[in-house]
């Protein structure tokens, strides 16, 4: 008997439009090694991905080797990820051949052409090859942390809301289709680089680009990684460990009542999981590159039917009804309830005694979990010490195991702000002695 | 037990260990960890707080700071965790029972995960030790004392390492030609050969200043009371005597021994098995699934296990035995062996089979049960003798069952005397004589520092 879905007539529609480009789905391919080509990016439609972001192109570059660098923490390899590959090194001619056969073959997926080159006559010319290519939308790569800055491109730009804009409306200007602009991390406030998008006429942003960075050291030769020969360079950093910089920079911009534009979320999402926390935080659509590199296309199965369980589970139709449902809960500090009180609750039916939370407790918080006396290895939270860090459930290696549980302290909500204008009183301080 | 020996074994030991020798013929059952699968496996450690594990070792290795650095590949400090507490850490690496030890009780048991694979990374790391020749401590500077040390196994091992660290002077007596003890002569070659036994008493013995008598029984070629007079203080890691027998008519017959006897001459001499299709082990206990599984591995076509109690009832670790029954091990459970006997009532030639009666639940015989398995190697595995006896002459010291009695630092109740492993615990693993060998170097190193202890 063949498998029913009994849930087919409710399926959510997984479409998406995303600064007016319209794909299947939310999952695009960032630009970056795994759409570096037509026929691997016709293995990925093939696989489920909604959309892709060709490998930027501009003057075609000569790369070095080795270009990656994994960083691993505790046995997980590419945790963390970096790269000092530079864009596109295939000649012009061979990726718009190829960007017309995929579209042709695969009409209703997004092909976004991600761009990165000097002057304006270039930006004129490589926009119009690029359209008349099939693209259905541009991506500006004013990202790049690495090689192309120190020749006043990428993140160069991307630094510079002035010339961010500038060249954003020279792009707007020449370009059919809509454009995206996508930002460098490597900057101290997101805004003012959004803002400047928008202000160049940008109809969406992309972002994270990668993160400045050295992934590590051969300890035994005295070279950072990766090497190239005797020497190394600074790289782009990126994968799993990236994400909650990325989170919240695309919250920080989603938010923003100045800006308002769409975003393509970028930056360590591995999984539906990922992707729904950067839909929730503003992202119309997801792109994904290091995963993919490390796993291969088909990790997008499991992408596109978790997130259709999600939104089944959840009760949303559309990806548009779960866009930002997270922003209104993102808030400053000063805005959060001092008098909201929590403390750790150790359930011991599932305590396994390994009493990890004992010493990061003890050691690395304030001091309120001991190992008990009556025999058993579950241990005891002195509830009055306790001042609801989360650290103890953080570190428990049973899940459910440790419950931060709200405590009625009989004072009323509030804030900080509320407490320095309006004199709101704060409850007693925990751990404070 | 039979003086004479079966057939199939050679009647004297080499002095050495002779390239063809029966053991060789077996490989680990349990593969080293790559390092890939030994960092995998060390991540996974919770590093617990008081762990567990560490409290079920009998010597209390800290065993998550040395996984922990098996994680970041600093795998000689964790050889150095590991041997700190436990100088005899590479063969206990291989011959603990660490299902009922540190593995038995990591805390993944109490959540259904498989339990961190300690024994493995154990032997990761001192395995690493003895490749690179790994050496982490040297001998005191020389307080002048001298302890003498009687047997040569792992309790007088690790009690003389622990001695030489605090500077005192040791010299070993050993009965026999070579050093380890069991490990040398009596651990299953699956589990640890002998070669390997004996590389890490030299790895031990490099710390220096420990002198050798081998071939030297005390009480015999030396009188106890030379041993006190000449040294400070004595350590007394005798271990236990010979198999004990079944006294039953037959049992000198040839191709009847006790089963700690053939394993040593397995593990240090070659066996010719020819003849032997069907062989019995009596007894329940570790000893005889270990002997079960050396027969079987050595071709033997079939090996019984013989017992009076119940399979669920022998005092064998369940996991070693699930082991041999794999292997083909086959178990008669309920049976007293009341003689052996050859192929006929005047035949003294050679074993044929086992004359048994079967026993009820309360191992109580059961009338008209007689019934017979056919053998043609028996081996005895009922236990050994305790060889306290062998102290009986001084005054001070207390033996029981055979057993010397010690407080819990080794002290025996006479001043200068120490002693620890089997022939206190009345036989125990390695890791209870190597941590009782080193809690009476403390003792003693107590004593010999200060005043006279009364």
């Amino acid at each position: 008997m063949a498998d029913r879905d009994i849930n087919t007539s409710t399926k959510p529609d997984l479409r998406v439009n995303c600064g007016g480009i319209n794909a299947p789905n939310p999952f695009w391919l960032a630009s970056a090694p795994p759409a570096n080509s037509g026929l691997q990016v016709q293995r990925a439609f093939e696989a489920g991905w909604g959309g892709a972001v060709w490998k930027t192109l501009g003057t075609p570059i000569q790369n070095v080797s080795s270009r990656f660098g994994g960083h691993t923490i505790r046995g997980v390899q590419g945790a963390g990820f970096n790269n000092i590959e530079l864009i596109t090194d295939r000649p012009l001619e061979t990726n718009f051949r190829e960007i017309a056969e995929t579209k042709r073959l695969f009409p209703k997926h997004a092909m976004v052409v991600s761009l990165m080159v000097e002057t304006r006559q270039e930006w004129q010319d490589i926009i119009k090859r690029s359209i008349d290519a099939g693209a259905d939308g541009l991506e500006l790569n004013f990202g790049c942390p690495h090689g192309m800055c120190e020749r006043g491109m990428g993140s160069a730009v991307g630094q510079e809301p002035k010339i961010n804009q500038e060249i954003t409306s020279w792009a707007v200007e020449y370009s059919t289709v809509p454009v995206l602009v996508k930002l460098t991390p490597n900057v101290s406030n997101i805004i003012p680089h959004g803002i400047a998008a928008k202000r160049g006429g940008a109809h969406g942003v992309s972002l994270i680009n990668t993160i400045k960075s050295i992934i590590g050291v051969d300890i035994d030769r005295f070279v950072p990684e990766p090497r190239v020969g005797g020497l190394s360079t600074n790289g782009g950093y990126c994968g799993s460990a990236v994400k909650p910089i990325a989170l919240h920079m695309v919250a920080a911009l989603a938010r923003e009542k100045e800006f308002g534009l769409p975003i393509s979320g970028i930056g360590g999402i591995t999984n539906w999981r990922d992707a729904v926390e950067f839909i929730l935080l503003g992202s119309s659509s997801v792109q994904v590159c290091t995963e993919v590199m490390l796993k291969g296309y088909r990790i997008v199965e499991d992408m596109i039917d978790g997130l259709e369980n999600y939104m089944q589970e959840k009760g949303f139709a559309t990806i548009d009804q779960m866009v930002g449902k997270a922003i209104p809960a993102f808030s400053e500090w000063g805005d959060l309830d001092l008098n909201y009180e929590t403390v750790a609750k150790i359930d011991a039916s599932k305590c396994i005694g390994c009493q990890v939370c004992v010493a990061a407790c003890h050691d690395g918080a304030h001091q309120c979990i001991h190992p008990t006396t009556n025999g058993t290895r579950v241990p005891i939270v002195d509830e009055s010490e306790c001042v609801g860090c989360n650290l103890c459930q953080i570190v428990c290696p049973v899940p459910g195991c440790i419950t931060m549980q709200p405590v009625t302290n009989g004072y009323q909500p509030a804030t900080w702000n509320q407490h320095v204008h309006d004199g709101k009183s704060l409850r007693p301080k925990k751990g404070a002695h | 037990m039979s003086a004479s020996l079966p057939p199939s074994l050679p009647p004297s030991l080499p002095p050495s260990l002779p390239a063809d020798r029966s053991e060789a013929a077996f490989t680990d059952y349990k593969l080293p960890l790559a390092r890939e699968h030994a960092i995998a496996e060390a991540n996974r450690c919770l590093f617990c707080t008081d762990a567990p594990c560490v409290n079920a070792c009998p010597t209390r290795i800290d065993i998550p700071q040395f996984i922990r650095k098996i994680s970041t590949d600093n795998v000689k400090g964790s050889a150095k965790t590991i041997f700190e507490a436990n100088i005899l850490g590479m063969s206990c690496a291989r011959v603990c029972p660490v299902e009922v030890l540190c593995v038995g009780a990591c805390v993944y048991n109490n959540m259904d995960s498989p339990p961190i694979q300690i024994g493995k990374l154990q032997r990761y790391a001192t395995d690493a030790a003895f490749e690179k020749d790994w050496r982490f401590f040297e001998a005191g500077p020389d307080t002048g004392k001298s302890v003498a040390l009687i047997g040569g196994g792992p309790a007088s091992l690790a009690a003389a390492h622990e001695l030489r660290r605090f500077g005192h002077r040791c010299t070993i007596f050993e009965k026999r030609a070579i050093l380890g003890g069991l490990n040398t002569t009596g651990v299953a070659p699956y589990k640890m050969r002998a070669d390997q036994s004996l590389r890490e008493v030299d790895w031990i013995l490099s710390i220096g200043g420990i002198d050798l008598q081998l071939n030297t029984s005390i009480g015999e070629q030396i009188a106890l009371a030379d041993l006190e007079s000449t040294f400070d203080a004595v350590f007394v890691g005798a271990g236990l005597g010979a198999d004990s027998a079944l006294n039953i008519p037959g049992e000198s017959l040839p191709g009847v021994v006790g089963a700690v006897q053939w394993i040593e001459h397995i593990k240090r001499a070659k066996a010719t098995l020819d003849g032997v299709s069907r062989c019995v082990v009596v007894g329940g206990g570790n000893t005889a699934i270990d002997a079960v599984r050396q027969a079987i591995g050595l071709g033997i076509p079939r090996v019984t296990m013989l017992y009076r109690g119940s399979e669920a009832g022998m005092s064998g670790y369940q996991h070693e035995w699930d082991a041999a029954k794999q292997h083909g091990a086959i178990g008669e459970w309920k049976a007293l062996p009341v003689a052996f006997e050859g192929s006929g009532p005047s035949d003294t030639s050679k074993v044929q089979r086992i004359r048994c009666q079967r026993l009820d639940d309360a191992k109580k015989p059961i009338a008209n049960s007689d019934f017979t398995v056919d053998a043609d190697l028996v081996l005895v595995a009922i236990g050994q003798s305790k060889l306290g006896q062998m102290l009986g002459s001084l005054s001070g010291i207390t033996i029981d069952k055979g057993r010397v009695v010690t407080d819990a630092t080794g002290y025996t109740g006479r001043t200068k005397w120490y002693a620890g492993g089997d022939c206190t615990n009345g036989g125990k693993e390695v890791v209870n004589a190597a941590a009782e060998g080193k809690a009476a170097a403390h003792a003693m190193h107590d004593f010999l520092m200060t005043t006279k202890r009364t």
